[in-house]
């Protein structure tokens, strides 16, 4: 009976339906449409639930295994805390909008085909749009555009791969693929500008901080998630994810440390974060795939949860950059300590949900005697505490005093607030239940007494040189060039010298031709003017004797001819 | 007005012994709880601490110095260039 109803659907149909509403209904639908995926998602039988043809290609657009229902759950879990934190949204477009992201989110996590997966893929970039552009300023708008421009570029690779893929083997089965043609490349590509990888990795903290207060805590969940699953699910094993991952974690870091915006902090550890996932993905071991699977899944919570605290900083106080905030923990202590709860759980601090997921993907890099990358994800482990788990509360709710006195946000914010971080919380102590939904049988204790001793001496450690260097990491009003340079300012600028050039040519050409025209008419006033040899009046005298001539010349060349 | 006891110069103080302690403690434990199934410079002592630390140093380090080449005033873009 449940395979009746698509979760992905629901959403998006709920999405659809908020829109018209207001006041009690708009606040008892935001609710129970998630409520009602969460328990549809649990309830669903495994296999291909929905099947049908499209173009005369075999689709699948309702399909459910042990992977697709980890990432359904928590898409839905992720609606259900969203939608309650953003009940107080004066946007009456950003929720609806937000609904049909994240249930088209789901709607790729359920679908068993390349052609369903691709428009609901499509459909994420329309809703996650709509989000950033309902924060309604001018800065939110072109951040809008921007990011509309890369996922659509990105969804054109993408389609460019699935084409190339289903016309050399006729299936649109999504399955594994291996790294042996060009399509396989494209479709790659397609997933990783979603995932935020490099080069292309700006659009993630040009445009996530520019959403409302509300908007940036859907934005933090879905797109490089689902990115997350289909690489998880297409390319499992690739070693170049590897690589690609220890560059955005250390991207993330680095930029994150320089950073002054709060939400721009936490929006380029989601990179540094969705780095860890794809070298789980990419050393590719069971322990390595359920390792990222269970990090997505406690990444999106705590993400979340600091974006929730974050926001509720931002709708409390309207201001969201370093230097001007400081000292908030005296009026907001609830957002203070749920936003430290989601700082300790990115860090991975043991009795955290962080902890019981990033420590999986060490130790399969362990297991797998890549020694190297261990060493550099234990210190990206420490640089994670120095960039979020430090730095976030620390310059936000302590420092110095900003002399602001805001206090707790509203109700609503602080309860999914709390629903957060019990979850950090409950998933760090009880992490069987997580354990359980994973894709492969887990054999992994996370609380070894060697394994907590190490962790707490790394992060504590890092705590220790953050306030030794405290001084080299004082916030200025400053911003730090990132690959969208190329098409914010170097391409426009570009753009303006081409344009500078075909003025310039289309001038001369232009000038040219019409000196020349003129030259000719000048050539041609002298033989045609209304007093030139052609104008003057001719005797009827002289006319006989040239047609005389003309005889003449006639009766020459004929007999010329005759001879 | 007497300033919140968190910020007051006396719970400082007591903040960073305790952190001493804390610091000092996690290095201890280890001789209890060492597991040699580590390989290589894992299985140096205190390792998270050493470690913890010098990568984090490294880290800032690191991006100061690449904050001079790419930092930017924060209206940087605003200029209607993008």
């Amino acid at each position: 009976m449940t395979e009746l109803l698509h979760p992905g659907l629901l959403l998006v149909a709920a999405g659809v339906a908020l829109a018209p509403l207001r006041g009690s209904a708009r606040a008892a639908l935001t609710l129970l449409a998630p409520a009602a995926a969460i328990a549809l998602v649990l309830a669903l039988p495994e296999g291909v639930l929905w099947k049908g043809s499209f173009l005369g290609y075999p689709i699948v657009p309702f399909a459910v295994d042990r992977l697709s229902r980890l990432f359904a759950l928590v898409f839905a879990i992720m609606a259900l805390g969203g939608g309650l934190f953003a009940l107080g949204q004066a946007s009456r477009v950003e929720l609806p909008a937000a609904f049909v992201y994240a249930g088209s989110a789901i709607g790729v996590t359920l679908a068993g085909d390349l052609l369903t997966m691709f428009v609901f893929w499509e459909l994420m970039a329309v809703g996650s749009t709509l989000v950033i552009w309902s924060a309604g300023t001018k800065a939110g708008y072109r951040a809008s555009m921007r990011y509309a421009m890369i996922h659509l570029l990105g969804g054109v690779v993408l389609m460019a791969g699935i084409v190339g893929h289903v016309a050399a083997t006729g299936s649109t089965a999504f399955e594994r693929f291996a790294l042996d043609s060009p399509a396989h490349w494209l479709i790659l590509g397609g997933f990783l500008v979603n995932a935020g990888a490099p080069p292309f990795s700006a659009w993630l903290p040009d445009a996530y901080p520019e959403a409302s207060w509300s908007g940036t805590v859907f934005l933090s969940a879905f797109t490089t998630k689902t990115a997350v699953y289909v690489l998880l699910r297409g390319f499992p094993g690739t070693e170049l994810l590897v690589f690609v991952g220890l560059i955005m974690v250390f991207y993330g870091i680095v930029y994150a440390l320089l950073e002054n915006d709060m939400r721009r902090i936490l929006a380029y550890s989601i990179v540094n974060q969705v780095g860890f996932m794809l070298v789980g993905i990419g050393i590719g071991t069971q322990m390595a795939l359920n390792g990222a699977a269970a990090h997505a899944f406690t990444h999106i919570l705590y993400k979340a949860l600091l974006l929730m605290s974050a926001g509720s900083v931002l709708y409390e106080t309207g201001r969201r950059n370093c230097t001007d905030l400081g000292g908030l923990f005296r009026t907001m202590p609830l957002t203070m300590v749920c936003g430290t709860i989601g700082a300790l759980s990115i860090s991975s601090f043991p009795l955290t949900s962080g902890f019981v997921s990033k420590s999986m993907v060490a130790q399969a890099a362990l297991d797998g005697h890549l020694e190297v990358v261990w060493l550099l994800l234990a210190a990206a482990s420490a640089g994670v505490f120095l960039h979020a788990g430090i730095k976030f509360p620390w310059f936000v709710f302590f420092q110095r005093d900003s002399g602001l006195r805001p206090p707790d946000p509203p109700w609503t914010q602080r309860l999914a607030m709390l629903l957060f971080a019990a979850l950090c919380i409950g998933l760090g102590v009880f992490y069987e239940p997580l354990y359980r939904l994973l894709p492969f049988p887990v054999d992994y204790v996370p609380y070894t007494g060697a394994h907590v001793v190490a962790m707490l001496q790394l992060l504590l450690f890092s705590g220790l040189a953050f306030f030794v260097m405290l001084p080299l990491l004082k916030r200025t009003l400053t911003i730090t060039l990132d690959t969208d340079w190329f098409y914010r300012r170097l391409g426009p600028r570009l753009a303006r010298i081409v344009e500078r050039m075909i003025v310039a040519m289309d001038r001369f050409v232009r000038q040219g031709s019409l000196g020349i025209l003129r030259a000719f008419m000048r050539g041609m006033g002298m033989a045609l003017g209304d007093r030139e040899r052609f104008a003057r009046a001719t005797s009827t005298s002289t006319m006989v004797a040239w047609v005389a001539v003309l005889l003449t010349l006639y009766l020459l060349f004929y007999y010329a001819t005759q001879r | 007005m007497e300033p919140h006891w968190l910020v007051r110069p006396r719970t400082i103080r007591l903040l960073w012994r305790l952190f001493a302690i804390a610091l000092a403690s996690t290095v201890v434990v280890e001789f209890f709880v060492r597991e040699p199934a580590h390989e290589g410079l894992a299985n140096t002592f205190a390792f998270g601490a050493w470690f913890g630390f010098g990568a984090c140093a490294v880290l800032i380090l690191f991006a100061k110095g690449f904050g001079v080449l790419l930092k930017r005033p924060d209206n940087y873009y605003a200029a209607g260039d993008d």
